[in-house]
């Protein structure tokens, strides 16, 4: 409706706006409340982001990687044991996990699509993906500190185990249901028995999105805190091979070092928490957008 | 058989000598396969028998009273759940009241807002957000955004409210340090709006476009879409999603441990401090001992109760839903 | 004379059905059932050794479910069933003792769309060699090669056995599909319309490829297309609604069809 244009208009009765302005109002509030919104997921991200870059850089010196975690007070010091230790815990849940959730979720996707048992428990195991992590932790203890007598790093593996396994259930059998039929006939028309038409042809064609779960479950169990509080706790020291007592961890190290009143304490938290975070958002980059794959909803 | 069939078979037979795959082998791997999937049915149970196990001391002891006392005193060893339920669920609340809308506003941003070439770095924005582990949220909640909250929202408003009627206890700071109820319910609500924002999204998305356009072009504005068109299509999703982000605000333990302040006793104020089960369960139980240990166990069964009901609800609105 | 002069034109250059040859599966009085659909009412047809019978029928007639007893690919699916006798050199398929896996490797078949296993084209064609037959590096090599060619494609991929099977054309995959049934020396070759998700040229060459393999073969082939029918078998079996309405040599069925139905189906009347 150019008004201006008197060739566009000639001929044409007067226009009226059609749009009330109330409406427009409306309208207009929606997009500024939504953009502010996203800005503020933005700039939440951002501030995050620099207060661990700012306060995190400023205890990075060789030394926070081979020097274990110092006394109460005393001076100096790295976080080398607690990086020993989350690592160790982090690779034990996920070895421990990945086979279990990789049959669970063949299973569910292959054996059980049309079972009431395999409805449950795809049920249940959505259920278990958002359980509070205290309360696996309260399990665990129960389960292994109490009856061992002692923290140990067993414990806190079987915790982040138990935290990973439903997520690696669950991308499996997405990824596994995305396999076309005619794929599994055609192996089962070669005379192919049916463990070995999943094992060397849909394990294989859905083999990118699996790995993207399991590495989605590495990033959420590399941060975990509270299943590790009562299970494998911390340690001031290097800890035992055999993983018996408390094994240091970077997530509980940082919890303690941060609140304690200790200034090169909350320095080591700090950059303890600089490293988890960038390993954790760099393996959710590499999971969610790297693997270029159909992504589980 | 005729004779021509006779031979055919024959030479079928020595034609090749097949040898079949391991039928055991294959019973074993479904045998294998079934077992995993009973194990997630079995630790679902272990968790619950075995926080009941560990609570039942404090349960017999302290009968229904748990939940309506107040007390917590290890010295008398008189233990009481209110505070603590109290604490998580006005926490949550506070999470969906602020986060919802917000989460609600990026979904709509990113669906109907914004331009192409923005949307895979925003998405990833608020994908990542998600990553971050609840600790870091702690730490920045307590080191970042607790002064912040205490100089330009705790101090004016507890002037501006002292003396009044209701507003004057719920918004009134004694000792403004920027740690309390309200702000563990923004820092939930910060922690759960990507998640719900998320599954709002794909449920958005997934309206089938001819919806969409002919909305647009009857001439709605994008209001008028969101709201009589998209939303209400996509309701009982948003509904289940809500209730995911319920779940988690209840559940979470570490990022609220940082900034509620760990105060035992009830207060009206959401800016004083106070706690939830799981902050309470994160400070005390590594101290803790017999019939301490038992109510935390306690805590931890109601807890399990709340959320899981919270979430059984959930997935059954939103049958398909993320997996992080 | 009912068959159009497109039609008729097909039949030059193929081989005339043999009514001699031996009966390599006789079925009888097959019924099968969808949960409670009756999907196939009372079949009884010969499929005879070396010759290609095409099964033809306007969509929904039976013609792929028939095709599936053979191989009883349909048993991966627990609410399918057949009741009646399929008899594979006198031994019935669908008695309940009957190895599946043994059987399917001893009655291939070739899906519609082409589905290349995630793997190189060795090991696809390998795949089913492996499954029945422990051979030495060098044979597996030599029966590798001996199927591409069989499936008119060595020449093509000989130089890059390597790479994944994804990577090849459509009509390339759906040779190597071949390939890999051919590989394990079956004695019947079963073809779920396999040139409908094809370009013409290679549907074509596949054609080809379906006559030379009735050298070695007995091949039944589901299609839609009549002028493929009428090209490359030598018997045709008209279906409609789960029956079977009409089966004979093909000249005759498309020259002079002996039922209405038939006939109305050739002149393209409906389907």
């Amino acid at each position: 409706m150019d008004a201006s244009n008197p060739i566009a208009t000639a001929g044409r009765a007067p226009t009226v706006s059609r749009v009330r302005p109330g409406r427009r109002v409306a309208d207009r509030v929606l997009i500024l409340a939504s953009t502010i919104a996203t800005l503020l997921g933005i700039v939440v991200l951002g501030s995050i982001l620099l207060m661990l870059i700012v306060e995190g850089v400023k205890g990075f010196s060789p030394s926070l990687f081979t020097a274990p975690t110092p006394g109460p007070g005393s001076e100096g010091g790295g976080i080398a044991n607690a990086i020993l230790g989350s690592l160790v815990m982090t690779f034990l849940g996920i070895l421990i996990a990945t086979p279990i959730g990789l049959m669970a979720g063949t299973f569910l996707a292959e054996y059980g699509r049309t079972s009431k048992l395999a409805d449950i428990i795809r049920f249940l195991n959505d259920v278990l993906l958002s359980a509070p992590s205290i309360l696996i932790g309260l399990f665990v203890y129960t389960l292994m500190v109490r009856p061992m007598g002692t923290y140990s790093g067993w414990a806190g593996a079987v915790a982040l185990a138990i935290i990973a396994t439903p997520v690696i259930v669950r991308t499996t059998e997405d990824m596994l249901r995305l396999v076309p039929g005619p794929m599994r006939e055609a192996g089962a028309a070669l005379g192919a028995p049916r463990s070995l038409v999943i094992r060397a042809v849909t394990w294989r064609a859905a083999s990118a999105g699996i790995v993207t779960g399991i590495i989605l479950a590495l990033a959420r169990i590399a941060g975990e805190t509270a299943p590790l509080l009562f299970t494998a706790l911390n340690n001031n020291s290097w800890f035992n091979a055999n993983l018996l007592g408390g094994v240091p961890n970077l997530p509980v190290m940082i919890y303690q070092f941060a609140l304690s009143p200790y200034p090169n304490w909350q320095s080591l938290a700090w950059s303890g928490a600089l490293l988890i975070t960038v390993t954790i958002l760099a393996l959710s980059v590499v999971a969610r957008f790297v693997i270029k794959d159909q992504r589980p909803r | 058989m005729t004779a021509l069939t006779q031979t055919l078979a024959v030479d079928r037979q020595t034609a090749v000598a097949r040898i079949a795959p391991s039928k055991g082998a294959d019973r074993l791997f479904q045998g294998a396969a079934y077992a995993s999937a009973l194990l997630v049915l079995f630790v679902l149970a272990g968790i619950l028998g075995s926080i009941i196990y560990g609570a039942w001391p404090a349960f017999s002891e302290f009968g229904f009273g748990f939940l309506t006392s107040s007390a917590w005193n290890i010295g008398t060893e008189q233990f009481g759940a209110l505070p603590a339920v109290i604490g998580t669920v006005a926490a949550a609340m506070l999470a969906l009241i602020i986060g919802v809308p917000i989460s609600l506003g990026i979904a709509v941003y990113l669906t109907q807002l914004c331009p192409g070439w923005a949307r895979k770095p925003v998405a990833m924005t608020i994908e990542l957000l998600a990553s971050v582990p609840s600790i870091i949220y702690g730490m920045w909640g307590l080191f970042v955004f607790a002064p912040l909250f205490a100089r330009f929202v705790q101090v004016p408003v507890s002037n501006l409210v002292e003396g009044m009627p209701i507003l004057g206890t719920i918004l009134y700071a004694r000792i403004p340090s920027g740690v309390g109820v309200l702000t563990a319910g923004i820092i939930l609500a910060i922690m759960i709006v990507p998640f719900v924002a998320s599954i709002t999204r794909d449920m958005l998305d997934q309206i089938p476009t001819v919806l969409r356009e002919s909305a647009y072009g009857i001439g709605c504005t994008t209001w008028e879409v969101v709201r009589h068109v998209l939303v209400p299509q996509a309701s009982v999703s948003i509904i289940g999603a809500i209730m995911l982000g319920l779940g988690r605000a209840l559940g979470e333990t570490m990022a609220v441990t940082f900034v509620i302040g760990n105060a035992n006793r009830l207060s009206a104020s959401i800016f004083d401090p106070g706690s939830t089960i799981a902050s309470r369960i994160a400070n005390e139980f590594n101290e803790a001992d017999g019939l301490q240990l038992s109510s935390l166990m306690a805590l931890g069964c109601l807890l399990f109760i709340i959320t899981f009901f919270v979430l059984i609800i959930a997935r059954l609105l939103v049958r398909r839903a993320k997996v992080a | 004379m009912s068959a159009s002069p497109a039609i008729r034109s097909q039949f030059e250059g193929r081989s005339p059905a043999d009514v001699k040859a031996p009966v390599r599966i006789a079925v009888k009085d097959l019924n099968f059932y969808y949960g409670s659909f009756h999907g196939l009412k009372d079949i009884n047809l010969d499929f005879r050794d070396r010759q290609v019978t095409a099964l033809i029928g306007p969509s929904g007639c039976g013609k792929s479910t028939l095709l599936r007893t053979f191989n009883r690919i349909y048993s991966l699916y627990p609410e399918q069933r057949a009741e009646g006798e399929i008899l594979l050199d006198g031994q019935n398929v669908l008695d309940s003792k009957v190895d599946l896996n043994e059987l399917r490797s001893r009655v291939g078949m070739v899906f519609q769309k082409p589905t290349p296993f995630p793997m190189s084209i060795y090991d696809n064609v390998a795949f089913g060699l492996r499954l029945y037959e422990k051979l030495p590096k060098s044979e597996l090599d030599g029966r590798v090669e001996e199927s591409l060619r069989k499936a008119a494609l060595w020449d093509e991929v000989k130089d890059k056995m390597k790479q994944p099977g994804t990577g090849l054309s459509g009509g390339q995959q759906q040779r190597l599909c071949i390939a890999r049934t051919v590989a394990q020396r079956p004695e019947v070759i079963l073809f779920d319309e396999p040139t409908s998700a094809l370009d013409p040229i290679s549907t074509g060459r596949i054609e080809e490829l379906i006559e030379q393999l009735r050298a070695d073969f007995t091949i039944v082939i589901v299609t839609h297309n009549m002028q493929q029918a009428a090209r490359i078998s030598q018997f045709t079996a008209f279906m409609y609604l789960g029956e079977l309405i009409e089966f004979d040599a093909t000249t005759k069925i498309f020259m002079n069809p002996a039922k209405r139905q038939t006939q109305d189906y050739i002149t393209g009347r409906f389907g």
